[in-house]
């Protein structure tokens, strides 16, 4: 046994020392569940043995969970080339549930099991210590302990979903599996699924001490006549699963099956005895596992967001770039932002304007954000005070020197910014890099002014850049690899994610981001009512209705950006009905979007639309007033797809090349439907290549040429090839 | 295939819903005991003649559960021989009985049959028999669950029926059972409800509030809105069905609903053969029953639908009904209708409906069929048309016509 160590004391007690080897943190591996299996074989049957302590070798925790890495390379316990789809399921169904089975052997074995948490245990961490029959937690606020399965689409498969309901109430169990929360020592104490919190590092001698006290323990689930108390047809038990439908349905808008799957298996499995139960379970994991947002979620919002946080973009045999000090040039929203998530990380940070007072104002907005932390209890005021000091606001250009990097946020105007660039690099050392903070001027264009273009790079922030997590770097055509490899550096100290495109119009992310934009205009101007596009748009996973997020670009820029576009491909603006449109509401109606309290949308006092703004009826003759579930599964595909269309292009075209870029980037820049695991992903994963030209054709012909696929996709769809297929393997290779 | 002749109907006045109503001392076993035994005595009914009595009843547990016809047949001093079935669709429970009656009179599998229904929602609460369909997330994510007020909300939302529009009518429902029971209009059918002496305890419907004004109803907090908006957040559920709707409008409260009461019905159908061989007078004839099926989340526009499929199963246009009875679960589901099928409201619910006088679900189909056989007999008319909206998004309806 590898991942164990067994020390039986001269009370006959076994203490289980849980530690896989090599490894920071325990995990569940194959290894481990077969391991497991022969301790509990071991504890039923060795009389020396009265009870059992279950502890962890490792100062980090107890258990993470099951290695999601492991489940998204092998999936759910596929095994060896079954016949049929129902020989697929059924072996699935045994793979899922031998963990489930070895842990109700262990519950059943006879003799008191006890664990002593001395640190985390999450999922199938968290898990096992369900199954023991008390649970002893260190007075440790920092340990948290929770089902975390949700958030990357799936669920707890190894009992998490039937004993916690029957220990905590279905209410409290269900929201804690929905949401994935965490829970400290305390918490999970007062809920009821820690049974004693003692002293840091007294965890196993009170487990011990219990195991001794209660030689004949069972579950309580196992004492004769048990039923769950709150089932879904109790008096309690009611409103809780009624509402709890109501709730997730408006969370998840129908989306994520993994919520739902979560309802059924309390709801199904607390009417039944806890075996039955433990099978549903497993089946619902089998379904979820299958689905391919649990396969997106997983691979984008766990693999990829983890292995890009490591830099798994950056060009090897590049030492670590150590960035000490950053001069933010602009402080405006962007730059404040900037400045603050800088000096949070440690980095001494100049902060530039024009005048004293803009510069000052602009750490003023750090301030505010300290202020509110320090107020909230998240840091203390001596951190505030630390993160504070390291921020100089200036108009001193020489206190520029010896930094490592700049980043320049100055406003989008080519001639400022060149202006910015020979006054910075004159006082930037050789080595130091350049970045500029654009988020559609070309980068090349920009590294002109530069004396040394190759140090010169995209940095592009997303706003408030102190809640956003991506940043986007982009390659300039002289840019070399040692400035990205130091501008990765800069992103991962400031704890953000990067991903690497290269220098087209737009980029990757503002140019994909504003096809949603526009076909929900589109939309408008063929007369589909607003609350349609609004709804479906939210419904179908966007974080905001179109309209809304045009609103919030500001009407006025998004006309001036169209009418741009339409003169670099010599068109007329005014004959396109949404540059009509635009052109109407901003010029003869002055509704520029949000920030002018008025566009798609009435804004009230605070800043909020209220509702839509009736009188768009005067130029919009609104023709499509129902949205029967045929017409919102096709407006479903139309904003979908023609995003995932643009991120094919930009395939095509080269502005990005790494398909987890692609996924993590429009996820975090943009918020698509992150239950598809991001715009690659809804292509490979949903529809395959083929599926998704047969309809990207049939909407080009039926809605226009933006919904024809390239010549990329076509190839694909003749080889059978996934983006990851095709792209992730020069990657990996 | 014979025809099915109505020979009487009877209802019980409807108690107070609620633990100080005067039905609340009263079983339901009780309740429908006294209808079987009114049909029974006003007709001098050899009981050995009926074959089978139907009862619809919505919350059929606890002293409602385990066939509650049977268990009154027994109550009532039948003869052995009758047997008894209780029927569940939902608030039309109570037409579906009637409905089931006559079509096992036409089939000649029956000759004499009761359709009927009972409901004490003062004692066995609304919802307490629980179900599938709002509890089970796999159904209840499939079909968009909202509760019924919900849904009400939406019609009026969608088909732009006001505040004011709903109360309007809710008022107008107040006034036309106040003068329906001033005339005396429900006078042929009442059987008061006698107590465990056989002491009339309630001889009218006590739920009426013919005082009811505009301002009066202004006054009501409309009574979803909470759960629509914030816990647990049903409009955002009921939108994901119709995205058209930007929001909800949230007009209906207590007072433009159907009130909760306590309440019994029988109708006593048969076919002309035996009605002739027990000296029987046909007071009316069932030209024919629908039900059917539409979108559940907004749940209630059924009626429109089965009315036109049973007034094409019968050949017929609006034109040929001289009277409308729809149960007034919500006011907004009366003004679609109404709406909807282009109807003249003054031949709509002529003598209020259960916004005034109440709903006891199971019963509430039998004695609105039962007050249009009156009218069409005080009225001198010839045929009505009564329905129901229905849980998950059913509707059932009856044609009638006056035979003598």
């Amino acid at each position: 046994m590898e991942n164990f160590k067994i020390d039986v004391d001269g009370d006959g007690i076994a203490l289980v020392t849980f530690d896989v080897p090599g490894r920071s943190m325990n995990t569940i591996t194959g290894s481990v569940m077969r391991d497991l299996a022969k301790i509990v074989e071991t504890i039923k049957t060795d009389d020396k043995i009265k009870g059992v302590v279950f502890n962890s070798g490792k100062a980090s925790g107890f258990c993470a969970g099951a290695d999601l890495g492991e489940l998204n390379e092998r999936g759910a316990g596929e095994a060896s080339a079954p016949k049929s789809e129902e020989e697929k399921l059924k072996a699935q169904f045994d793979g899922s549930f031998t963990l489930n089975k070895t842990f109700r052997a262990l519950e059943t074995c006879g003799k008191p099991v006890a664990v002593a948490l001395e640190g985390l245990a999450l999922g199938g961490g968290l898990e096992i210590a369900l199954a023991c029959h008390y649970r002893v937690a260190a007075d440790n606020p920092k340990i948290k302990f929770g089902l975390p399965e949700a958030k990357v689409g799936l669920l707890p498969g190894a009992g998490g979903t039937q004993r916690l309901p029957r220990l905590i109430g279905v209410q409290n169990a269900a929201m804690m599996i929905l949401q994935g929360a965490d829970k400290s020592p305390q918490e999970a104490k007062s809920l009821g699924f820690i049974n004693e919190v003692v002293p840091v590092g007294k965890t196993v001698e009170a487990a011990k001490a219990w195991v001794k006290a209660n030689p004949k323990a069972v579950a309580p689930w196992d004492v004769k006549g048990y039923k769950v108390k709150d089932n879904p047809y109790s008096p309690g038990g009611a409103m809780a699963s009624v509402g709890g439908n109501a709730m997730v349905s408006k969370q998840t808008n129908l989306n994520y099956p993994a919520q739902r799957h979560i309802l059924s298996c309390i709801y199904e499995g607390t009417q039944v005895p806890i075996d039955a139960a433990l099978r549903i379970e497993s089946r619902y994991f089998v379904k979820t596992a299958n689905t391919p947002q649990a396969k997106g979620m997983i691979r984008s919002l766990f693999v990829s967001m983890q292995a890009l946080a490591k830099g798994a973009n950056r060009p090897q045999g590049v030492p670590e770039y150590p960035v000490k000090k950053v001069a933010v040039i602009g402080a405006g929203l962007m730059g404040a932002g900037i400045a603050y998530v800088q000096a949070k990380a440690g980095i001494e940070t100049v902060l530039l304007d024009v005048s004293q007072e803009s510069a000052e104002k602009g750490k003023a907005y750090s301030q505010r954000i300290v202020d509110k932390d320090v107020s909230r209890g998240k840091i203390t005021k001596e951190k505030g005070d630390e993160i504070l000091a390291r921020i100089t606001p200036s108009t001193d250009y020489g206190l520029i020197k010896g930094a490592d990097l700049v980043v320049e946020a100055v406003f989008e105007n080519p001639a400022l910014k060149a202006e910015v660039t020979k006054k910075a690099e004159a006082q930037l050392a050789e080595t130091a890099v350049f970045g500029s903070n654009t988020s559609t001027l070309p980068i090349t264009g920009l590294a002109e002014a530069s004396a040394r273009p190759a140090n010169f790079i995209g940095i592009h922030f997303f706003s408030p850049v102190e809640r956003m997590g991506l940043v986007e770097i982009i390659m300039g055509h002289k840019t070399s690899q040692e400035t990205l490899a130091k501008a990765i550096d800069y992103v991962l100290k400031i704890k953000k994610t990067p991903i690497v495109v290269n220098d087209f119009r737009g980029f990757y992310t503002s140019r994909c981001f504003g096809t949603y934009t526009t076909e929900g205009i589109e939309m408008l101007s063929e007369g589909i009512a607003p609350a349609i596009i609004e709804n479906v748009g939210r419904q179908c996973g966007m974080p905001m209705g179109a309209l809304e997020v045009s609103d919030s670009v500001g009407l006025d820029t998004a006309l001036k950006i169209g009418r741009q576009m339409a003169e670099a491909m010599q068109q007329d603006h005014s004959k396109d009905p949404r540059g009509a449109l635009l052109a109407w509401l901003v010029e003869e109606k002055g509704r520029v979007g949000r920030k002018g309290g008025k566009g798609f949308y009435e804004y009230g006092e605070d800043g909020k639309p209220t509702r839509i703004w009736p009188d768009l009826s005067q130029k919009i003759d609104v023709k499509v007033k129902e949205c029967p579930p045929a017409l919102k599964e096709e407006l479903t595909k139309r904003f979908l797809f023609r995003q995932c269309i643009e991120v094919a292009r930009c395939f095509e075209e080269g502005v990005i090349t790494d398909p987890r870029d692609a996924d993590v980037g429009s996820i975090l820049a943009w918020g698509f439907a992150p239950y598809t695991g991001g715009c690659v992903s809804y292509i490979d994963l949903f529809w395959g290549a083929k599926k998704f030209v047969e309809e990207a054709d049939r909407l080009a012909d039926k809605y226009g040429e933006r919904f024809r696929p390239n010549k990329l996709l076509r190839d694909m769809a003749a080889k059978g090839e996934t983006f990851y297929d095709r792209f992730g393997a020069k990657k990996a290779a | 295939m014979a025809e099915a002749y109505i020979y009487d109907a009877v209802r019980t006045p409807r108690g107070k819903g609620k633990n100080t109503g005067s039905l609340h001392e009263t079983t339901s076993l009780s309740l429908a005991t006294q209808a079987l035994q009114a049909i029974r005595d006003r007709n001098n009914l050899d009981t050995s003649k009926v074959d089978d009595v139907y009862l619809g009843c919505v919350t059929p547990i606890g002293e409602q559960g385990s066939d509650i016809a049977r268990i009154a047949v027994l109550n009532a001093d039948y003869a052995e021989t009758v047997a008894g079935a209780q029927i569940d669709r939902f608030c039309a429970s109570g037409l579906e009985a009637v409905n089931i009656a006559a079509a096992k009179v036409k089939s000649g599998e029956a000759g004499l049959a009761i359709g009927g229904g009972v409901e004490a929602m003062s004692r066995v609460p609304m919802g307490s028999n629980g179900g599938a369909w709002a509890s089970d997330p796999t159904i209840a994510m499939k079909t968009y669950f909202v509760p019924q007020g919900i849904g009400a909300d939406t019609i009026a939302t969608k088909y732009g029926f006001s505040r004011d529009d709903v109360d309007a009518y809710a008022i107008q429902s107040q006034q036309r059972a106040a003068k329906a029971w001033k005339e005396g209009r429900f006078k042929k059918s009442i059987v008061p409800v006698k107590d465990q002496l056989g002491v009339t305890l309630l001889d009218h419907d006590e739920h009426m509030r013919p005082d009811t004004t505009m301002q009066s109803l202004a006054s009501l907090e409309p009574s979803f809105k909470m759960q629509g908006e914030m816990m647990p957040g049903f409009d955002a559920v009921i939108q994901q069905r119709y995205p058209e709707m930007e929001r909800i409008n949230h007009v209906h409260h207590a007072g433009n609903s159907s009130g909760i009461v306590d309440g019994a019905a029988a109708v006593l159908i048969g076919s002309k053969e035996m009605g002739d061989a027990l000296g029987l007078k046909p007071r009316a004839k069932i030209l024919g029953g629908a039900s059917i099926g539409s979108e559940p989340s907004i749940m209630l526009t059924g009626p429109e639908f089965v009315t036109k499929k049973l007034l094409d199963k019968l050949g017929m246009t609006t034109k040929d009904i001289d009277l409308w009875e729809l149960n007034e679960a919500f006011a907004a589901v009366v003004l679609r209708w109404v709406q909807a099928l282009d109807l003249d409201m003054d031949a709509v619910n002529v003598n209020g409906g259960s916004i005034a006088m109440g709903h006891p679900l199971g019963a509430t189909g039998a004695m609105i069929l039962g007050t249009m056989v009156d009218e069409l007999e005080r009225s001198n008319k010839q045929r009505a048309l009564i329905t129901l909206c229905v849980g998950a998004g059913m509707g059932t309806a009856t044609v009638i016509e006056r035979v003598n």
